[in-house]
């Protein structure tokens, strides 16, 4: 097993190759890592893709559902807020 | 040569391309994951092998064979990290089906636009969790996120996890979690003794004949019992509680609609819960290409799978929620029609069968009205767009309009990112006081014409792209 580090909101975490991003989050014992519009916490849900629930921005790129991207060595994950009203 | 294109590698999936091979046909197999073997045998990633993989799954050896003989065959073309967003409908031929090939949700990913002489969908359910209060904190988990998240990376979504819903699948989600380690609290299933025993009980010949299955659902039966995990039935969880996480939900016991007993509320202590109240199937993809779907939202086929559309046809739990081994005899079936070919009666036996089960499984677990009762107007009906219950009911009063699409704008319920998967059944029936689905506004949450969220910048590329290709 490769041992792997990404970066969420600056902080080095570890984990290991072919872990999900979201699957990172929650084995580092993270819960939620996203607000809604009214600031209520997200994080998994469906686990399957299909809630949109656990979204964060990859490098850059927002709206990625971090259930269903595997965590690559170096990654940037930043968190992410919905549009307040 | 018939060319047959199947979408989705999952059981069915996988069974349709097999069957369409030995029928002669050339194969393309699209999967939106990075392996196959779709929802039931989700695996550890080929990185990261598990040479004790075989003890997480039924039926692991006839896995390996399907995909064995998939990949290593010339005639077949299995594309992963294939996703396909949407179809075009043609008159007198089967739609052309567009895909982005690449990472999920990436950017700059190939496009590809195949045009099949039959196409095969089989891209499976996801599953339906009625709302209740405190649903949304995080710690609250469809079951199927728990069993992904345990077989697909080994990953426990708590430490002491309660599962709750309705019907036989909480059963090896609980088994998922054992053998992670975490601490199963207890499950809770919403059906009552007399809903159980009329879905179960009579015609009990019928079991025989899916003894296969019912063989797996007592041997969890039997985990359940050596880990003196309490099953209880006729009870729900109707609330979760904490503040940025849950720590603790309320079980009540049910009357036989489902409505909570005043007065039954007790209190456990979790620090994650499961809930599953059944599936729905994914038809974005059927819906697209102008399939029928029946009142339930499954794709309504005949006895050879094919849908209202020429050229078209459907298998596995987008035909109706049956499990693996319809799955399986649904794909099969289907691969062979597509390919010009007869099904063999072993698949059509199998199918009968499987198809007996299913009805069981629907009269003993589906869900009944009353869970309207525990749904507060503080409760968080879309996720997405935080719309509350009361929000909707209020809506509903004020505009003297039950019709959906009208509520959606009014209160953004079912707009937001997941267009609806997640809250369109639970909205229609809180709306329509039934649990069939559209009764007044046929199909709307269904209606998603881009299956999956692309890129603007993508869909600019592949629209100067083009690169249509015959299947292969
Ligand atoms: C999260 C979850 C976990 C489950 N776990 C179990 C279990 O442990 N045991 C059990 O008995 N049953 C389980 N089930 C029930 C299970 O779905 C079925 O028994 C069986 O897997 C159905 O087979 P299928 O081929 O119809 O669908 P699936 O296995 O769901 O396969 C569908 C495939 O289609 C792919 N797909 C979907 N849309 C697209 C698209 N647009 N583009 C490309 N590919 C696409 C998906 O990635 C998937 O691999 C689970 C269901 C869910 C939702
Ligand atoms: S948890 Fe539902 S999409 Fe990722």
């Amino acid at each position: 097993m490769t041992g792997i580090h990404i970066e969420v909101d600056g902080e080095r975490i570890a984990g290991l190759a072919g872990q999900s991003i979201a699957g990172l989050l929650l084995a580092d014992g993270r819960v939620a890592w996203r607000r809604t519009r009214t600031g209520r916490p997200r994080g998994v849900f469906c686990g399957i893709g299909a809630c949109f629930d656990c979204l964060v921005t990859v490098n850059g790129l927002r709206d990625v559902r971090a259930c269903q991207r595997r965590a690559v060595d170096g990654d940037k994950v930043d968190l992410q807020e919905d549009d307040r009203d | 040569m018939t060319e047959v294109l199947v979408v989705g590698g999952g059981p069915a999936g996988m069974a349709a391309a097999l069957a369409a091979r030995r029928h002669g046909a050339r194969v393309v197999l699209l999967e939106a994951g990075d392996d196959i073997g779709g929802q039931y045998w989700r695996h550890l990633p080929g990185g990261r092998a598990d040479p004790g993989e075989r003890l997480w799954h039924h039926g692991w050896d006839r896995f390996l064979a399907m995909r064995d003989e998939l990949l290593g065959d010339d005639g077949c073309e299995v594309v992963t990290g294939a996703h396909v967003w949407s179809v075009e409908r043609r008159d007198g031929a089967p739609p052309l089906v567009h895909v982005f090939v690449g990472e999920p949700d990436g950017q700059g990913r190939e496009p590809r636009t195949l045009d099949p002489a039959a196409l095969v969908l089989a891209t499976g359910a996801y599953e339906r969790t009625l709302p209740f209060p405190g649903w949304d904190l995080p710690g609250v988990f469809t079951a199927g996120a728990a069993q992904a998240l345990a077989k697909g990376e080994r990953v426990a979504v708590g430490r002491r996890v309660l599962v709750a819903g309705a019907g036989p699948f909480l059963l090896p989600v609980v088994a998922g979690l054992l053998r992670i380690g975490a601490e199963v609290a207890g499950v809770i299933e919403a059906a009552g003794p007399a809903q159980l025993a009329g879905g179960w009980a009579p015609r009990p010949w019928q079991l025989i004949a899916a003894r296969r299955k019912a063989g797996e659902l007592a041997g969890y039966a039997r985990q359940l019992a050596a880990h003196r995990i309490p099953y209880r039935t006729g009870a729900a969880v109707v609330a979760a509680h904490g503040t940025d996480r849950v720590e603790a939900v309320t079980v009540a016991r049910l009357t036989r609609d489902w409505t909570p007993v005043p007065g039954t509320g007790r209190r456990i202590e979790a620090d994650a819960v499961c809930v599953s109240h059944g599936f729905v199937p994914r038809t974005e993809l059927a819906l697209a290409a102008g399939c029928a779907v029946g009142v339930d939202g499954a794709v309504t086929v005949d006895e050879r799978q094919r849908t209202s559309v020429p050229g078209v046809l459907t298998a596995g739990e987008l035909t109706g929620i049956g499990g693996v081994d319809l799955a399986l005899a649904e794909g099969e079936i289907a691969g062979s029609v597509a390919s010009g070919g007869v099904p063999a009666p072993g698949a059509v036996r199998e199918r009968a069968v499987f198809r007996k089960f299913a009805a069981r499984l629907a009269a003993a677990h589906g869900i009944r009205p009353g869970w309207r009762a525990w749904v507060d107007d503080d409760t968080v009906v879309c996720r997405c767009e935080d719309v509350t219950a009361g929000a909707l009911r209020r809506a509903a009063e004020l505009t003297g309009s039950r019709g959906l699409r009208s509520l959606k704008l009014t209160t953004r319920a079912g707009l937001g990112l997941c267009q609806g998967r997640t809250c369109g059944r639970t909205v229609e029936s809180m709306l329509t006081g039934s649990n069939e689905p559209g009764l007044l506004d046929p199909g709307r949450t269904a209606h998603r014409p881009i299956a999956i969220p692309v890129r603007l910048g993508e869909l600019a590329a592949s629209t100067r792209t083009s690169n249509r290709e015959d299947v292969p």
